[in-house]
């Protein structure tokens, strides 16, 4: 009786991955999956089952002889026996799978049909028309459900094709929905406007291009909609809704429910066919959801990242011998992901990095280069599948990899704090700025509640915040991007630590809000004394805050040294090419380094 | 605030006006059946039929019969039962008490676990999540009815701890209406938690790979803060959702779950009233079914605007 499969794809709305090249398609990988392949044979089964129906068994549905009353299982002609009217339960079971996939077909069907033709209609034309069709499915969603099916038996006269009809219009809204979500995705996409600059109609547009793209979670629905339209079927006849005259689970189960206790297997048989049936059914949709959508996401667990069982971690050399001068150490550190095949793959391989107090490192490399990996790696915050697979990080001379969360947390915030790349997403939508701000504050101190509002309210006029009271208040939707970015590093130095990690602190800003904001770092830095590890894949950025450089590139540092010795004598080829790559943009280098006028949004 | 209540329980009492009209509308065809019926084979004279149709105001237009019992309703008059000349009122809301009160005891057993469940597995994984994927599996696989029938035959037929069918009323006796509302509530509650355990463990599974939880740990704030406050909050908008869907299918449950305990609710009633065509009582419980909708979803869009301070602003 539940609509799970519809409310699944609709509550987690996970957009199907476009399989890329190489990939293996989705209906290859359904065939691969054993649990498919089974379910598929029997539904097959069941389909040929009820199709030779009057040819396998010798007696009609519906045809009552005094002399079958009861009969047991393995009577002659009647193999499964015969209910309490005398009725053949083989050939009763038979075409009452012809009952179940009509309801099935007629159910999914009518819903299929009416769900995507609108959801298309009000996904891809305007936000008026949409209004409408999301009233009308409102309406139909205000319906009382299985009550209204029962409501209409006057109507219906219980023949189950009818009720099944408005059965898919109440299915319908859960595939409108999910079809609009899914155009409301797409419609924008390059390739649907490529296809409408082209001079396609709307109507080719729609059948071509969006239903494709739409066609997967639909698919999935499909099947969970088609077990469901038939678990409703035979609920409603086993209330007795629906002719007497039509076999069905449901109403045989109902007779062998009456008789369980004198003839169980009168109530067995029905319970079976119809349990395996649904069950085919479910795991089928599952099959393709994991075809179609990729495997179920795992667990997000908040723990320390997993050192590998007897990978050499920990300092090399006699603890922290070469660590005078410096308060991060990170020494030959590699970090692995398991591959879908099983085996790990090192996306950090080697990495060794020295900051010294106060000092700027500026952490350089394309994307993927594995700088951000590195940086969660000091922060303990690597993702859960993540595994350090050899090295040794030491914060003020304590080696952090195999701590636990707990001891992790003592050092975060105090030690070594983070400033992220994206302000928005960093801050929890839910709570207000100040909330977030205290509680930081609260977890990494021994302050009062009302000396952290007091300390957060300081530290908020300090990052040049124009109205602290008002900010503290408001939640992270009612703020620009740049105050988010100064309240995130505001949180961030709220507890003096001695390394600040910032990943990409001003890419997602404005070019104008960046310069305030490298601004508002560096006299921060100043001020306290912190050390910064900057991840930045913009040399601009580099050459404006930091002292010295490391290039990263696939895993490995391939060069470091002074900022200025980089820039005006790149010793490794992909340095050479990184520079090279922002003096494309007409800009002069004469001055050396600080005075490289390299707009700041350039990607580098 | 004020205003957006108002709006929402405007557009929700439309909807049910809308509702309860195009169930009229679709039972309009059947009413000479139904007089014919009522009046048996051999009384049903062209002449007796149009007598009765008169007298029951059937005669009018549609449009007409349907405002005449909407001011009526207006007024707290819900009609009179054709059959047992109950006032609809008293009759449907007699039975609704019994089947609320087997949904809502499932669905608050079923919140419990499911959130309890859907959580540890989200953030902790291994066996808890293990349990969490196969009891929302078997849930679904085997049909309610199934797992009804079974749970009468074990617990009521085999062992005798618990009554087969029929139900107590709380006010005349609280254990047996207990032990009366066990097994069908058990039998709402497996599908139940197989629903939502399932969805609240998607929805923290979702929020907890959001940015903003790595930056509440580089603060230094503990893990149960950032599950069972920052994460939780977020994922119990769409978790809520879920469960008002999960109300509206455990109502539709518990139509089976009456008719194989024999419980006197709202299923049965509605049932009966429709094979004799009792249109004032299935109007009333129409009527009352889809404010119970309606309500549901005012409730879940308020609760979701008080959790969501975007949705708040107004």
């Amino acid at each position: 009786m539940t609509e799970v499969g519809v409310l699944d794809a609709e509550v987690a709305p996970e957009p199907a991955p476009a399989p890329g090249p190489g990939r293996r398609s989705p209906w290859r990988r359904l065939l691969q999956d054993p649990q498919a392949i089974v379910t598929l044979v029997v539904l097959v089964a069941y389909v040929v089952l009820g199709l030779l129906a009057d040819v396998i068994a010798s007696h009609g549905p519906n045809e009552a002889s005094l002399q079958a009353y009861n009969a047991p299982f393995g009577t002659d002609g009647h193999p499964l026996g015969a209910d309490s009217s005398g009725r053949d339960i083989l050939s009763r079971l038979l075409h009452s799978i012809n009952t179940s996939l009509v309801s099935g077909l007629i159910g999914a069907g009518v819903a299929l049909l009416v769900g995507v033709t609108f959801g298309l209609i009000g996904g891809y034309y305007g936000p008026r028309l949409r209004s409408g069709t999301e009233w009308v499915f409102a309406l139909i969603q205000t319906f009382p459900g299985l009550l209204l099916l029962i409501v209409l038996m006057p109507i219906t006269k219980g023949d189950y094709r009818f009720t099944m009809l408005i059965f898919g219009f109440l299915l319908a809204p859960g595939v409108y929905r999910i079809t609009r979500n899914q155009v409301l995705g797409v419609k924008n996409e390059l390739y649907v406007d490529a296809a409408r600059v082209s001079g396609l109609t709307d109507r080719r547009i729609l059948g071509r291009h969006i239903l494709m793209a739409v066609r997967g979670p639909v698919i999935i629905a499909a099947a969970f909609m088609f077990g469901t339209a038939i678990a409703v079927q035979s609920g409603l006849a086993f209330l007795g809704v629906g002719n007497n005259q039509v076999p069905s689970f449901g109403a045989m189960i109902s007779e062998g429910f009456k008789n369980l206790y004198s003839e169980p297997m009168q109530f067995v048989w029905p319970s079976l066919a119809l349990g395996i049936l649904t069950a085919a059914l479910v795991l089928l949709g599952n099959s393709l959801r994991d075809a179609l959508q990729g495997a179920r996401r795992k667990p997000a667990k908040i723990a320390a990242p997993v050192v590998a069982p007897g990978a050499a971690v920990g300092s090399a050399s006699p603890a922290g011998a070469d660590d005078a001068g410096a308060v991060l150490v990170v020494e030959d550190l590699a970090i692995a992901y398991p591959t879908p095949s099983g085996e790990l793959r090192e996306v950090v391989d080697g990495v060794s990095l020295r900051l010294g107090p106060g000092e700027t490192l500026g952490l350089v490399g394309e994307s993927g280069s594995g700088k951000t990996q590195t940086a969660f790696a000091t922060l303990g915050v690597l993702p859960p599948e993540a595994v350090v697979t050899r090295g040794s990080i030491r914060l003020e001379g304590r080696e952090v990899l195999g701590l636990s969360e707990r001891e992790l947390r003592t050092l975060r915030g105090r030690s070594i704090a983070y400033v992220p790349q994206e302000p928005m997403s960093n801050l929890n939508p839910s709570f207000t700025v100040g909330a977030q701000l205290v509680e930081g504050v609260r977890a990494s101190t021994d302050v009062s509640r009302a000396e952290a509002r007091e300390r957060v309210m300081a530290l908020l006029t300090r990052v040049g915040i124009p109205d602290p009271e008002r900010t503290f208040r408001s939640y992270p939707h009612q703020i620009s991007g740049g105050m988010a970015q100064r309240v995130l590093i505001a949180g961030a130095v709220a507890s003096r630590p001695k390394v600040l990690i910032a990943d990409e602190p001003t890419t997602a800003l404005d070019v104008t809000v960046q310069a305030e904001i490298l601004d508002l770092l560096r006299d921060l830095q100043s001020e306290l004394g912190m050390a910064v590890l900057l991840v930045t894949h913009n040399f601009g950025v580099v050459a404006d805050i930091c002292d010295r450089i490391a290039v990263m590139q696939e895993g490995r540092v391939v060069e470091t040294g002074e900022t200025t010795e980089i820039f005006t004598a790149p010793q490794h080829p992909y340095t050479r090419m990184l520079l090279g790559a922002i003096l494309d943009e007409e800009t002069v280098r004469t001055d050396g380094p600080a005075a490289v006028a390299v707009p700041l949004g350039t990607d580098a | 605030m004020t205003l957006y209540v108002l709006r929402r329980l405007a557009i929700g009492l439309v909807l049910a006006v809308l509702v309860t009209f195009i169930t009229y509308l679709l039972l309009s065809p059947s009413f000479d059946d139904i007089v014919v019926s009522k009046l048996g084979p051999t009384g049903a004279t062209p002449e007796a039929v149009a007598a009765v149709k008169t007298d029951l105001g059937l005669d009018r237009p549609i449009v007409v019969q349907y405002l005449d019992w909407l001011g009526g309703v207006l007024h707290g008059d819900f009609g009179i039962s054709y059959f047992t000349s109950q006032p609809v009122g008293d009759a449907v809301a007699s039975r609704l008490a019994v089947t609320l009160s087997i949904v809502l005891v499932a669905l608050a057993i079923s919140v419990v676990v499911s959130v309890t469940l859907g959580v540890l597995a989200a953030y902790r994984g291994g066996a808890v999540d293990r349990i969490v994927q196969s009891v929302s599996l078997i849930g679904h696989l085997v049909p309610s009815l199934l797992i009804a029938i079974a749970f009468v035959y074990i617990f009521a037929v085999k062992l005798g701890w618990l009554p087969a069918t029929g139900y107590t009323p709380l006010s005349e006796d609280p254990v047996g209406w207990l032990k009366s509302i066990t097994i069908p509530v058990i039998a709402l509650v497996i599908g139940g938690i197989a629903n939502l355990s399932a969805q609240i463990r998607g929805a923290m599974i979702d929020e907890l790979h959001k940015d903003y939880v790595r930056t509440l740990r580089t603060r230094g704030i503990g893990t149960r803060s950032i599950v069972l406050k920052h994460v939780l909050r977020n994922a119990a908008g769409p978790a809520l959702t879920v469960l008002s869907l999960e109300f509206l299918t455990m109502l539709g449950g518990a139509l089976i779950i009456e008719s194989v305990f024999a419980l006197p609710g709202y299923g049965q009633f509605a049932f009966t009233s429709s094979l004799q065509g009792d249109i004032p009582v299935i109007m009333g419980i129409t009527l009352f079914g889809t404010l119970l909708v309606v309500g549901v979803n005012l409730l879940t869009d308020l609760v979701n605007g008080w959790l969501n301070p975007k949705a708040r602003v107004l």
